[in-house]
């Protein structure tokens, strides 16, 4: 679950926080200015300190935000968002007390009064312990959250680390300024992008997705008196006329008590619903990474010469609504002769680990991208001066571990990463082509230049007419076929 | 040769003219190779066909060769103004050097200059001579020949054992007495010495040549002079191996990267002598053969497909070459004593008249 080794356990912990600040900060309509601290206070200890602008927490809610875990609180909530990655930050303060014995602190305010608190979880009873709480004046009127947590951890900086998850996270992110003051020193992320995207609505559960488990829960805590009212107010996409013939097909008749259904009924139930010809989810729900913000996002932490994104319309697989968004970018110092960087995002989060077992990677390794102008085994990602982005937007990304750093490979989610990447590889090949004709171009140029001047000495000599005549006429050629051709 | 100069002084004119007519400058070159060569069956020569292609200035893959041809074309038009004679070596030296701005040379060996001078022979229908360019020099002969060469009298059989060394140019040598039957062809320096030792050409009253590998121009205009001047029988004397048939052939029908002079250097009525499978045969020479290797099946294949090596006999010989892959040098009848070639196997050969033609 992200805690599975010092170096990894010192990234979660660190990531968790980021998370919720863009979350926090996006859902309250504010531009992030993010502050981020890994500073090494010890043997393989550190301190992780995090700090926001986004609206902060009322000072009753933060011992449970912090200091309890949420199981499934986020159950119906089918809306797109950063926070259903991990354990949650909880994870990361229990982390911390479990292996430094030391109370998470967390500031806040609200704009008011600023409340301090030392926090520590009651593992045996799951509930939080407040050690202290101290209530500071606000002449500033601050508002957000800063967390401080002391962990074990390992840090290191090459490829899956704290620095390639911001920057990553800066790409995806580019409208969040963040400083980083790491072991190493301070980096700034710049933000090239002023306008937030938007809010993704919350929407019910589209039939389809609805896992057994789920439905059985749904079935409990509906506020529905039967069942034919439960399939056409706890759903999205059922009407009246599909709920009756999912009741039909199902043998349960409209008026049951949705509380009292016996579980061969609800498996019944549940095959009935899939059986039933359905709309497709509403797609507001989702907030995908669109292609201005995939621009900027490269173009300010990748130094390449060329930049495409694509955004595919949005889709379903299973019910859940989904949309795939890709960038490219190409050629400058990026290396020509290594394989080409992948980095692959779930609703705006890097995905660091796993990548061999990820839809996303399957979909760029079963693409020939020979045609559009690079080098490639077959089934490997291409090899050549280029960087791959892939973004997963959806209500419930469907992660084929715990750790939440793969998705599953549901053929619907790889045709359409498939689609995206061909429809940015026709573009760049014609970048490609066109970088390289007018190398050709350029290569041609020169050499006529470099024989002109011969030639017009030779045949000055054979015909005893000027020499710088006859050369200003080829030249003239010369200059003439650049045109043209 | 005002007629050369002429012609190359032409040459850069017409370039002009396609300069002033906004037209991509460019030389129309016959094609020189196998696909080009015809041989006429009726006078029994190789000659170029009509197919040529043009060598455009702005053109990626012409530029180089089209600037090489106009810097080869000014240096001999250079040679013919002061009147000097230069070597194909001296000419790429001469014109050698690093274009500016890049480190490209005009010509990096003399294997980019050699052709571009056929180049403008073929074009300008004019011999190497006439350019002033002394073909590589070549080939010996010795034998009851007096000759006159600028000015000073020859006489071929008393250069003691090194004979007359054959010039490039021949035009001018005037042949001023020959006594000889025939004119015996030899490939190897080192059979050519052994018969000079033995005077075989004393003895036998003829005239020896060796080429000293492929003919040069020098030595196949010389035999071709001999054999038509003074009506001399031809016999060709080389390894049996598809080179050595080759150089027959050369001295016989020309050669395909010469074609276009093939009536200058041509000698119809050469007759082949030896060594043939034949002779491996009735001398006994088998123990003497060698393993060919496979650059030598390889050539005698295609050979098998040139249309002057259809008659029965050599399809038969080049057939058995690649059947039996051996082949035989001239040295090898020294295998059956060093005097075996001159006291045996070539009066044998000559009484006979065992000849392929």
């Amino acid at each position: 679950m992200g805690y599975e080794n010092p170096t990894k356990s010192l990234l979660t912990v660190t990531k968790e926080a980021l998370d919720n600040s863009l979350d926090a900060t996006c859902d309250a309509r504010i531009l992030p200015e993010i502050f981020i601290s890994v500073k090494e206070i010890g043997t393989d200890k550190f301190r992780v300190r995090v700090e926001d602008n986004g609206p902060g927490i009322p000072e009753q809610k933060v011992p449970f935000a912090f200091g309890k875990f949420l199981y499934g609180s986020k159950f119906h909530r089918l809306r797109q968002s950063r926070g259903i990655m991990g354990l949650g930050i909880s994870g990361g303060v229990l982390y911390s007390q479990l292996t430094t014995g030391k109370p998470v602190k967390i500031t806040t305010s609200t704009g008011k009064k600023i409340h301090v608190f030392e926090l520590m979880i009651d593992v045996t009873r799951n509930e939080p312990h407040i050690i202290s709480h101290l209530i500071q004046k606000n002449p500033e009127k601050w508002h957000g959250i800063k967390i401080e947590m002391d962990v074990e951890g390992r840090y290191m900086e090459r490829t899956q680390s704290i620095l390639e998850y911001l920057k990553q996270t800066a790409i995806a992110n580019p409208f969040a300024h963040m400083v980083y003051d790491g072991p190493n020193g301070k980096i700034e992320f710049s933000r090239t992008v002023d306008e937030l995207p938007k809010i993704p609505k919350e929407i019910k559960p589209h039939p389809y997705g609805v896992e057994l488990g789920v439905l059985k829960r749904m079935l409990l805590l509906t506020k529905a008196r039967n069942l034919l009212a439960f399939l056409t107010s706890d759903f999205s996409r059922v009407g009246r006329r599909s709920a009756e013939q999912i009741c039909r097909l199902a043998k349960i008749e409209f008026s049951r008590n949705t509380k009292n259904l016996k579980v061969e009924e609800i498996e019944r139930l549940h095959k009935a619903i899939q059986m039933v010809k359905l709309i497709a989810p509403p797609t507001s729900c989702l907030s995908p990474l669109e292609e201005r913000l995939i621009e900027e996002g490269l173009k300010k932490e990748i130094d390449a010469e060329c930049y495409i994104a694509v955004l595919r319309p949005p889709t379903v697989y299973r019910g859940y609504p989904f949309q795939v968004s890709v960038g490219l970018a190409y050629g400058g110092n990026l290396p020509s002769n290594t394989t080409c960087q992948l980095i692959r995002f779930a609703n705006k989060i890097p995905l660091l680990y796993h990548q061999g077992d990820c839809a996303i990677t399957q979909a760029v390794s079963e693409i020939d991208w020979r045609r559009y102008g690079l080098q490639q085994s077959s089934w490997t990602l291409p090899i050549g001066p280029l960087t791959i982005l892939v973004h997963f937007a959806s209500v419930w990304v469907p992660f084929t571990t715990e750790g939440k750093q793969a998705i599953a490979a549901y053929p619907e989610i790889i045709r359409e990463v498939k689609l995206a990447l061909q429809d940015a590889g026709r573009k760049l090949a014609k970048f490609v082509r066109q970088k390289r004709k007018y190398k050709e171009r350029f290569l041609r140029k020169q050499l006529f230049e470099r024989y002109t001047p011969v030639v017009a000495e030779c045949l000055s000599k054979l015909t005893k007419k000027d020499q710088k005549t006859i050369l200003n006429k080829l030249e003239e050629f010369i200059k003439k076929k650049g045109e043209t051709k | 040769m005002k007629e050369a100069k002429k012609k190359i002084e032409n040459l850069g004119g017409k370039i002009l003219e396609d300069i002033e007519k906004k037209v991509n400058p460019n030389i129309d070159i016959p094609i020189r190779t196998l696909s080009n060569i015809v041989y006429d069956s009726k006078t029994r020569m190789l000659t170029l066909g009509g197919k040529s292609a043009k060598r455009f200035l702005f053109h990626t893959g012409h530029a180089k060769k089209f600037m090489q041809t106009m810097l080869i074309s000014a240096f001999c038009k250079d040679l013919i103004d002061q009147n000097i004679h230069t070597s194909l070596r001296d000419l790429f030296y001469a014109l050698k050097r690093t274009l500016p701005n890049s480190n490209e040379n005009t010509f990096d060996e003399q294997s980019e200059s050699n052709p571009i001078v056929v180049d403008l022979e073929v074009m300008l229908n004019i011999l190497r001579e006439q350019l002033h360019l002394n073909a590589d020099i070549r080939g010996r002969v010795v034998g009851n020949v007096v000759i006159s060469d600028r000015g000073d009298t020859v006489d071929l059989s008393k250069l003691g054992s090194g004979g007359w060394a054959i010039p490039s140019n021949i035009e001018d040598i005037k042949f001023k007495k020959v006594n000889a039957d025939y004119i015996l062809v030899i490939e190897k320096n080192a059979a050519f010495e052994r018969l000079h030792e033995d005077k075989f050409w004393q003895k036998h009253k003829c005239i020896l040549i060796t080429t000293q590998g492929q003919p040069a121009r020098g030595t196949r205009r010389v035999i071709q002079r001999l054999a038509i001047e003074f009506d001399l029988p031809v016999y060709v004397f080389t390894d049996l191996d598809a080179y050595g048939l080759y150089i027959y052939s050369v001295i016989k029908y020309g050669s395909i990267g010469l074609a276009h002079v093939s009536d200058r250097l041509g000698t119809t009525n050469a007759k082949f002598l030896g060594l043939t499978m034949d002779d491996v045969d009735n001398f006994n020479l088998k123990n003497f053969t060698i393993k060919a290797e496979e650059v030598d099946t390889k050539r005698a294949q295609e050979m098998l497909k040139y249309k002057w090596f259809q008659k029965p006999e050599w399809q038969k010989l080049l057939k058995s070459l690649i059947s039996r892959k051996i082949k035989a040098e001239l040295e090898s009848l020294s295998g059956r004593g060093l005097k075996f070639v001159t006291e045996t196997y070539l009066p044998t050969k000559i009484k006979n008249k065992d000849f392929l033609d």
